[in-house]
């Protein structure tokens, strides 16, 4: 870009986007575009690599690979739909039924969890939950069960611990959109004869819809995303197509492979926050405030 | 339904069941693990043998409590200076974002602005395995082409710091341009008159209103770092940080060490969550 003589060089926006257009250029662009051009490469036995599409016809030729991957997503969407079922009524409770003066103190007591690192309340589900755990300690003692039961590595209790970690993601959306939601509007309808299922589905979820959005894409990118809970909670049975990934860059030390796969969930993720925010009318950078 | 409507005393009642029942589905997996800290038994498992410290203290043959646990003490002692790297980068280019959206004007600022967000919506796992081939492919070309072995380049050390800065510099970006957007541009003005060029402006007027949302937002960026898991396992090297080496352990079956490990890092966060949370209520 050509300056005009007189005009000063703006050096405050020189400095400024140097330290950004680096960060973002150098540990956003390029590699995602790295991971495009190794995906479409393939190494043959003598360790020379040649393009090809190799590795995404072995994803559509191999059922473990795309059934795995079409169940993470659909558990993935399984998961934001409970985690939205459950953290309606929360939001609802804390920003319109509870005293006011509780308010900030709930609000606060439901961050709290969320700054304590998911390992942790991983471990603390395991310790719960497993054969020698705390639950069937407690079951047994009442003679509620003869013998332990092992409830670790299943499918539901996977779900629970990717409902429970991302909980937060929903509710924190759904409590600042509430927030603005006038009262006035409920006690309208209360007052023209609502009944409580008009009034939720007419009045608190329409209005809620900037927070739902917002919550459902965060939730549904992390659970898609996650690794730890399908791997500690699921166990072997997890198939949680980021172990897929996982297994391809550092068992198989496939790279190639792994990139494609990892290249279709970046797509598959991007696709699903794409379409929920052209189904809203939103934008991304508003949904993210 | 709400505060100002009468309400059944069965929906009164049910509502605060189940916002109860709710709060101990967040709380039990923690103070469980808390407890089960103090328990004086080789397992974390019920049934309670009495109130023990070992599990911090002892230095005994057969329980290494977490003060003497070198293995676990390292791992801490990583993840410490990887925070304190990535808190420091990630607060410096976050606010520099801040000054860019916020105040200056260029082409393509929303174009930047919505690259500036994609990183909370990459998953991390994939954020982590692209910054890894990237690294290798830099390594590669400076080996083949300049002769030289840039140790930079392999998994280890700074390319966790960089893994990990690459999204938390988003969210310290949006916090401090949180702030910003309520700064009163008419104080910069007056400055500008009185003789200050820009950068004293920045200096003595902008940043010091600034500087609890970039002090709130470098407490946020230390915990994110501390505890990232998803982007931290691909770039990882022989240095593990303490939530890898935690979860080799878990994997592997697991000791009421690490139940005091969980302990100490449940106290620290919900600390530092506290305060913060505290000091940014006061703001508004």
């Amino acid at each position: 870009m050509r300056l005009p003589r007189n005009h000063p060089i703006p050096w405050t926006l020189v400095c400024f986007l140097t330290p950004v257009i680096l960060w973002l250029f150098l540990l956003i662009v390029l590699p995602h575009i790295d991971l495009l051009l190794m995906s479409l490469r393939r190494e043959d036995a003598t360790g020379a690599t040649s393009w090809s599409i190799a590795n995404y016809l072995l994803f559509f030729k191999e059922p473990i690979y795309w059934l795995t991957f079409v169940r993470t997503a659909i558990y993935s969407i399984i998961v934001t739909f409970l985690t939205f079922v459950i953290a309606l009524p929360v939001a609802f409770y804390i920003t319109k039924v509870a005293a006011f003066r509780f308010q900030g103190f709930l609000t606060m007591l439901l961050l709290l969890p969320f700054w304590v690192s998911e390992l942790v309340r991983v471990y603390g589900w395991m310790i719960l939950l497993r054969e020698s755990g705390i639950v069937n300690h407690f079951l047994l003692r009442f003679g509620i069960l003869e013998r332990p039961v092992e409830m670790l590595y299943n499918d539901a209790t996977m779900v629970m611990g990717l409902v429970y970690t991302s909980m937060l993601f929903m509710v924190i959306p759904l409590i600042s959109v509430l927030e603005n939601l006038d009262d006035s509007l409920i006690e309208a309808a209360y007052d023209l004869g609502g009944t409580m299922w008009s009034i939720v589905f007419r009045i608190i979820i329409p209005h809620a819809v900037p927070g739902i959005v917002a919550g459902s894409i965060v939730v549904f990118m992390l659970t898609l995303g996650n690794y730890l809970t399908p791997n500690l909670l699921g166990g072997k049975n997890s198939l949680w197509f980021t172990e897929q990934i996982y297994n391809q860059f550092i068992a198989s030390f496939n790279w190639n492979q792994g990139s494609a796969f990892g290249f279709l969930l970046l797509v598959l993720s991007s696709l699903v926050v794409w379409a929920g925010l052209k189904l809203s009318g939103q934008k991304l950078s508003r949904v993210m405030k | 339904m709400i505060r100002t409507l009468p309400n059944s005393p069965a929906y009164t009642l049910g509502f605060k069941f189940y916002v109860i029942l709710y709060f101990s589905f967040l709380f039990a997996p923690l103070l469980v693990t808390c407890i089960l800290a103090f328990n004086d038994s080789q397992f974390p498992a019920l049934p309670w043998k009495g109130f023990t410290l070992d599990w911090f203290f002892a230095n005994e043959p057969d329980r290494v409590g977490i003060f003497h646990d070198q293995i676990n003490l390292t791992s801490i002692w990583v993840s410490a200076r990887v925070a304190f790297f990535v808190t420091i980068l990630s607060t410096l280019v976050g606010t520099c974002g801040a000054f860019l959206f916020e105040q200056e004007e260029f082409r393509f600022k929303q174009a930047l602005y919505f690259l500036m967000i994609t990183p909370l919506v990459i998953p991390g796992v994939i954020l982590g395995i692209s910054i890894l081939i990237f690294s290798n492919t830099l390594g590669v070309f400076f080996e083949e082409s300049l002769g030289l072995d840039v140790r930079l380049f392999g998994p280890g050390f700074w390319l966790v710091v960089l893994g990990q800065f690459s999204f938390i510099s988003t969210l310290v970006t949006l916090i401090v341009s949180a702030r910003l957007k309520k700064f009163d541009r008419t104080l910069e003005e007056a400055a500008l008159n009185l003789g200050a060029n820009r950068f004293e402006v920045i200096w003595h007027i902008t940043l010091k209103f600034l500087s609890p949302a970039i002090i709130s937002g470098a407490a946020i960026a230390f915990l994110m770092s501390f505890e990232n898991f998803n982007t931290t396992l691909f770039l990882v090297g022989p240095e593990a940080t303490l939530p890898i080496n935690l979860y080799l352990q878990v994997r592997d079956g697991s000791t009421p060490v690490i139940n005091a490990i969980s302990f100490l890092l449940i106290v620290c966060t919900s600390t530092v969550a506290v305060i913060n949370l505290t000091l940014s209520r006061k703001q508004r």
